[in-house]
């Protein structure tokens, strides 16, 4: 009797991208409810936008590259781009951005460079960038959280002011819209301001904007399911909330003032999400074990003086986009020792 | 056995269902012998055996029937009495799938022995020379699979002294219990085979490594060490993890130390040895039998009475398997060795060689054809399950780049192709496939390398030489002028020359005298 063989193992575990993609995805749902809850419709607006131009693009770019659709789109990685990218956007972005910032992620930034685990750069956070640097304005324009204002955007109005561009009549965008703690806390305090009396203001919370703190917590949860189950390591979150933490309580701890306090760095903006689904994206950050320590310790502190000096409120996205270019050369430098090295040192 | 020893541990690993207890339930039964045995003459790492028989030949049980024909080979034994009907090509259980010579035997059902050598039964006090003669007659190899001859492996004169002996009872991989099954029946056997390697290397101490998944075995040996007084070796429970029967992985739980990088154990003073192996040495030496049968685990959901085999070497799988009641359809894939590291055979044609420790009927369940291989999202599982603390992605990429000087940077000739990487590898590529093949690509550059090394440096032996011919002629021709003009230059008359010139100056009196005649009419 004659058989087909293949090569060893014979046997294969039971994880698949798409396994992989989903966990991340399922994670990614705590969060997500949350930033539903506290910023209203256009979070889910954009990002049923957002998937919907990602499996497009995908699906179109993969037909003219002459590959299989259908197992690409399987993989789901193109659905966790955008939905970071769509998670980063303000709640009431143009519709016409978030297709843009996501056509630009899955064709330029992931396609081009040959298709999922080719991609140098994290696709959503060159979106994103891509977005914040062409569209300054509408891409600052955040809402404030319900709990904050008191009032919701009706799904209509969203989607009015998402596919109008403009208010509802009647309203202004002053009425509307509100810059986000990170935003708030960089404008008071280049105004001289000390941080005891930026705290008066009823936007802030324990440890950062009230609503964007719950939001952080979710994602944290989340993230921690990530590490529970072995999708992510542990490292490359520690390292880069430990680094963001650690710099900023330095800083604080000179000048507590004009610094504001490490746990406010930790729950503004992106950092946990950043810390946990965005760093952590396996095809562009360091695989060594060390490699991402110090990857993930680069980009907390780079969030730090990009947000302490630099020109833009929030700083995960270039953090991780500039890390994501030194990932090759950290991983080079940082090989772990391999069995039996000790035991050659020890027979020399 | 004062307090119980540390259990050291080794990186990465699985947890795999071991599968076990399909084929441990029974005890293990002999095999009857096939109407054909096929014996490959390369059963072993090293030169292969030459044949001492020729086609029509009789050969009576234990006979040998081919010689070892160099350090590194091992000889080959007559399973049982016969004759010799072919001499040639057969399928061997290689993953190539190619053909090797092999001697064919018709079994005369007499199984009548051949002439045994004496049994060394105080072994304790015999030569260690005689001890490796022995073993080195009996063709005894590595049985873990590895099939190294065991005569080369334990003379270790002129390296590290051995101060342990490290029995690998580990039997890691799913599926196989022949190693399990000979533990819980011949402990006995086992345990003398382990005194008489312990008195040829020296050994102070014998650590027997065994999962806890065969608490059976781990049992019968600790009650058979009981019932001796000499203590030959302690039984050492291990956590049932892959690959913890890895030599290196064994020897780090087992002692803590680390067999350094592309060496060999004995360079930290420790020597391996499977149970089998050394149940074969115990036969070889206390009953001067050669290696003619082994242990073989035939399972899978693809037999339908799995179990283990006693199976004279030569005996076709596919007669084997009708032993264990046929196959049960459907079966995926019939692979030689366990399912991390075995290879699937083409054909159920080729035979039990030393190197058969199991056979596994596959389901296609149990064994699904390999995934649509899809990029590498460089997650780095692989990474974590590596036991050899390799970065096994980067070995892929620059593998799969043919960047053959990087890939070797990074370690390839530390894998031991276990499999974990790419059992874990959610993107499904068969990294161990691209492992292979660098390293066959680099062995055949390095043979390539070799050859033109060889080619070129005869090419210029030969330039070297003709240059020197030229020269020596030269030299001799310039001796012979010198000679000749150191002659003329003497002044000492050579008779020729002093005729010529005579001749010469003879004629050229002749011209004036007759120039002298002829001018006188023309004044008259």
């Amino acid at each position: 009797m004659d058989f087909a063989s293949s090569s060893s193992p014979h046997l294969s575990g039971p994880q698949s991208i798409t396994r992989v993609m989903g966990l991340v995805l399922l994670a990614l749902i705590p969060g997500t409810l949350a930033l539903l809850w506290y910023f209203g419709w256009g979070v889910l607006i954009n990002l049923t936008i957002a998937i919907a131009t990602a499996l497009l693009a995908e699906a179109a770019v993969l037909r003219l590259r002459g590959r299989a659709v259908g197992a690409a789109l399987i993989d789901l990685s193109a659905v966790v781009t955008a939905w970071l990218l769509a998670l980063a956007l303000p709640p009431l972005l143009p519709w016409w951005q978030t297709v843009l910032g996501s056509a630009f992620a899955i064709v330029v930034v992931k396609q081009l460079f040959g298709g999922i685990g080719h991609n140098p750069f994290n696709p959503a956070m060159a979106g994103y960038v891509l977005l914040l640097v062409s569209f300054p304005v509408t891409m600052t324009r955040w809402l404030p959280p319900e709990v904050v204002s008191g009032q919701a955007l009706s799904l209509a109005d969203s989607l009015h002011i998402i596919f109008a561009g403009m208010p509802p009549p009647g309203q202004s965008w002053d009425a509307i819209s509100s810059a986000t703690p990170l935003d708030q806390m960089r404008s008071e305090l280049s105004q001289n301001h000390m941080i005891s009396e930026i705290r008066q203001s009823p936007l802030w919370g324990d440890f950062g904007g009230r609503g964007w703190e719950w939001v952080g917590n979710w994602f944290l949860l989340g993230g921690l399911f990530l590490v529970w189950r072995r999708v992510i390591s542990w490292r490359i979150p520690a390292s880069m909330l430990g680094a963001l933490l650690l710099i900023a309580g330095l800083f604080w701890a000179i000048d507590p003032e004009t610094h504001p306090f490490p746990a406010f760095h930790i729950f503004s903006g992106g950092a946990i999400l950043g810390a946990f689904f965005v760093a952590t994206d396996p095809v562009s950050a360091c695989t060594t074990p060390r490699g991402q320590l110090i990857y993930g310790a680069l980009i907390g502190m780079m969030v730090f003086v990009i947000r302490t000096w630099g020109g833009y409120p929030d700083a995960v996205a270039f953090s991780v986009l500039l890390l994501n270019m030194a990932a090759p050369t950290i991983d080079y430098y940082t090989q772990p020792r391999i069995f039996g090295k000790r035991g050659r040192d020890d027979a020399s | 056995m004062a307090e119980p020893r540390t259990i050291g541990s080794f990186h990465g690993g699985l947890h795999l269902d071991d599968h076990k207890a399909l084929s441990t339930g029974r005890p293990i039964e002999t095999a009857p012998l096939p109407p054909r045995l096929i014996l490959p003459l390369q059963q072993h790492i090293g030169q292969p055996a030459e044949p001492l028989v020729q086609l029509g030949d009789t050969v009576r049980k234990g006979q040998m029937i081919a010689r070892a024909v160099d350090y590194v080979s091992a000889p080959l034994h007559a399973p049982t009495s016969g004759r010799v009907i072919e001499i040639g090509p057969r399928p061997i259980p290689h993953p190539s799938g190619l053909s090797d010579t092999c001697i064919v035997i018709e079994p005369d059902g007499l199984d009548t022995w051949d002439a045994l050598p004496e049994p060394i039964s105080d072994h304790i006090h015999a030569d260690p020379a005689d001890l490796r003669e022995r073993i080195r007659w009996a063709g005894i190899v590595g049985l873990g699979g590895a099939v190294f001859p065991t005569a080369v492996k334990v003379n270790t004169s002129g390296r590290h002294p051995i101060d342990t002996l490290v029995i690998n009872a580990a039997e890691c991989e799913p599926y196989i219990s022949c190693d399990d099954l000979l533990m819980r029946e011949h402990a006995a056997d086992l345990l003398d085979g382990i005194a008489i390697i312990r008195h040829l290397v020296g050994a102070g101490e014998c650590l027997i490594g065994i999962e806890d998944n065969k608490p059976e075995a781990a049992e019968a040996l600790r009650r058979a060490i009981a019932d001796r007084d000499d203590s030959p070796g302690e039984v050492v429970v291990v956590p049932t993890r892959y690959p913890s029967g890895g030599e290196k992985q064994l020897i780090q739980l087992l002692t803590g130390r680390e067999v350094p990088s592309q060496d060999l154990p004995a360079a930290i003073g420790v020597l391996c040895q499977n149970v089998a192996t050394a149940v074969a040495v115990a036969d070889a030496v206390l009953r001067g039998r050669p290696m003619i049968e082994r242990i073989v685990t035939v399972t899978g959901q693809g037999v339908q009475r799995p179990g283990n085999f006693r199976v004279a070497l030569g005996t076709p799988a596919a007669f084997l398997v009708e032993q264990a009641g046929g196959y049960r359809e459907p079966v995926g894939q019939l692979v030689h060795g366990g399912p991390m590291m075995g290879f699937g055979l083409h054909t159920d044609q080729v035979s039990v060689t030393k190197a058969t420790n199991c056979l596994l009927a596959a389901s296609p369940a149990e064994a699904p054809a390999p995934a649509a291989e899809r990029p590498c999202i460089r997650c780095g599982a692989c990474a974590d399950v590596c036991p050899a603390l390799l970065l096994p992605q980067q070995l892929y990429w620059n593998a799969r780049a043919h960047d053959f000087d990087k890939v070797q940077d990074y370690h390839l000739f530390d894998c031991i192709e276990c499999g974990c990487c790419a059992y874990v590898c959610p993107a499904h590529i068969p990294l161990v496939h691209y492992y292979r093949f660098a390293k066959t690509e680099i062995w055949a550059q390095e043979r390539d390398r070799q050859r033109s090394d060889l080619a070129r440096r005869r090419h210029e032996a030969r330039l070297a030489r003709l240059e020197r011919l030229e020269q020596e002629r030269k030299a001799r021709l310039r001796q012979k002028k010198e000679a000749l003009e150191k002659k003329t230059g003497d002044g000492k008359a050579d008779p020729k020359k002093a005729a010529i010139e005579a001749a010469m100056q003879r004629v050229a009196a002749k011209k004036a005298a007759l120039q002298a005649q002829s001018g006188n009419p023309g004044s008259e």
